[in-house]
């Protein structure tokens, strides 16, 4: 298994418990269009990101990440 | 030859309609119809308030009824001290009404230093730059402070105007979540050793009331090598020996490095200023935006600015009034049943929690016909997107004014249903 796949499975398995609409998550899956989060469940969310692979995603990266794959691109850039 | 430039211009008698695609005004329509969606039901609107006549710090007219005032942030009471009121009218005749200039240029007048010299004084710093607001004082320090590269490290619930100041700025933005020390801790661990870093901290959060531990949050971030600016807006005049702040209240006035303030709450007028005892403090003057390009306040303002500082650094018993007050309200609250923001009365704002707009609005509506103006807040503005019904206290409150805010209060929660 390659490092994004297994940095998409993380990523996802953090969606999940703020997915309450049950969506289909794919690399192109929206979190403001179609997970409709509002700004408290980002914050919360990006929060668990960053403890889970012990990163900081600034509020300036978070404003560019509109979709599940940017978010695992972005996560596998700053591990890097 | 051409007869165009003879023909008379008219306007088109059906002007084109901008298409909803290109007119930028669209993007309000949902804001638009939610407000109309309150007003149609009937309520007074909660953000179009008009004080026809202000009696003294505690007491208005609103839609023609004597109406006591709860919401304001005039926690020390001193827009209506006479020697205020003296020093403004003064200047007002010698320096006429208004600066037409920027602090930079031509609009620093006598009063400007004055009110400069006061805050030094009231603080006990080397440094005091006045800004035109409050906001601007928050909008301007931030930015200016920290660059590319560098970081800002701010509280989830951080007033507006940190978050914009954060936003006109080109450093790095970090959150930590709201009053979490050890949030704050590990946020900070991750960031890169040597970049220069500013923690943005609050004394008092002025939607619940409730208090930051900037003790322990002003050692984490000297931990990690961070600078630290506090906003103390809410707390000037009534916390700490010398009313200065929680900073003072709870002994970091060594490590804070830059304390924000405003002339808009306990002063009694208005304008924003940053303290500081670091040795270039001065610099700000010469490269920050917000205090270079715009006007500088008007000679009266300053004026009943300095004298007001100069008086609230004396004023113990107001102070001593002001949280009895707290106590006699937050408790009189408390035990009526209404769930508030902070399990003590912490600060000079008593929030009251509820769960809906719709009661919210009902609530203070109820409270207004009776009398009674208290702060109605909303989301965004509030955390966790609560319905807030917010009490401010000043020091002019009488007790028996705070016994009759809470007939009003029982009456209108048990009819409502929000008490038992």
């Amino acid at each position: 298994m390659s490092d994004r796949q297994a940095i998409y499975d993380t990523v996802t398995a953090q969606i999940e418990p703020f997915n309450k609409k049950g969506v289909t998550l794919s690399d192109a899956t929206t979190f403001q269009g179609d997970l409709e989060w509002d700004s408290l469940t980002v914050m919360d969310f990006v929060a668990a990101i960053e403890d889970e692979f012990e990163i900081i995603i600034t509020m300036n990266m978070q404003a560019e990440i509109e979709t599940v794959g940017q978010l695992v691109d972005a996560v596998a850039k700053l591990k890097g | 030859m051409s007869d165009a430039g003879l023909v008379t211009e008219k306007l088109p008698a059906d002007p084109v309609e901008v298409a909803p695609e290109h007119d930028l005004m669209s993007k309000f329509d949902a804001l638009i119809a939610e407000r109309q969606a309150l007003i149609d039901t009937g309520v007074t609107d909660p953000f179009a308030i008009v004080m026809e006549q202000v009696k003294s710090p505690t007491e208005a007219v609103i839609a023609g009824k004597d109406t006591i005032l709860l919401g304001t942030y005039n926690y020390m009471g001193m827009t209506f001290d006479a020697d205020v009121i003296q020093a403004g009218k003064d200047a007002l005749d010698q320096f006429g009404s208004g600066t037409n200039g920027s602090r930079m240029l031509n609009g620093t007048f006598r009063d400007h230093i004055e009110v400069e010299d006061a805050l030094r004084d009231f603080y006990d710093v080397s440094g005091a730059i006045v800004f035109s607001t409050g906001y601007m004082a928050n909008l301007g320090m931030i930015s200016t402070l920290a660059g590319k590269g560098e970081y800002v490290i701010l509280d989830a619930d951080s007033h507006a105007s940190i978050y914009d100041g954060c936003k006109q700025g080109n450093a790095e933005i970090v959150r930590f979540r709201h009053n979490d020390v050890a949030d704050l801790d590990k946020r900070l661990g991750r960031l890169p050793k040597d970049a220069g870093k500013l923690v943005i901290l609050e004394g008092v959060y002025s939607m619940l009331g409730d208090i930051a531990p900037l003790k322990e949050m002003v050692a984490v971030a000297k931990k990690h090598g961070a600078m630290v600016l506090s906003d103390e807006a809410h707390s000037m005049g009534f916390y700490g020996p010398n009313g200065r702040g929680v900073y003072e209240d709870q002994g970091c006035e060594a490590d804070v490095d830059f304390i924000i303030g405003t002339f808009s709450k306990s002063v009694g007028t208005v304008g924003g200023f940053c303290v500081s005892n670091h040795p270039k403090f001065e610099a700000i003057r010469l490269a920050c935006r917000p205090y270079i390009f715009t006007a500088s306040l008007p000679p009266s303002v300053v004026a009943t600015a300095a004298t007001s500082i100069r008086k609230l650094k004396h004023a113990h018993k107001k102070r001593a009034q002001l949280w009895d007050n707290a106590r006699s309200l937050h408790g009189g609250l408390k035990a009526l049943g209404f769930q508030l923001g902070t399990e003590n009365p912490d600060s000079a704002i008593i929030a009251i929690i509820l769960d809906d707009q719709e009661r919210a609005v009902a609530m203070w509506q109820a409270l207004l016909d009776g009398g009674l103006y208290v702060n109605m807040a909303r989301p965004p503005a509030t955390p966790a997107g609560t319905f807030l019904l917010r009490c401010s206290l000043c020091a002019e409150h009488t007790p028996a004014q705070i016994a009759t805010v809470l007939k009003m209060f029982e009456a209108a929660g048990r009819s409502l249903g929000v008490i038992g």
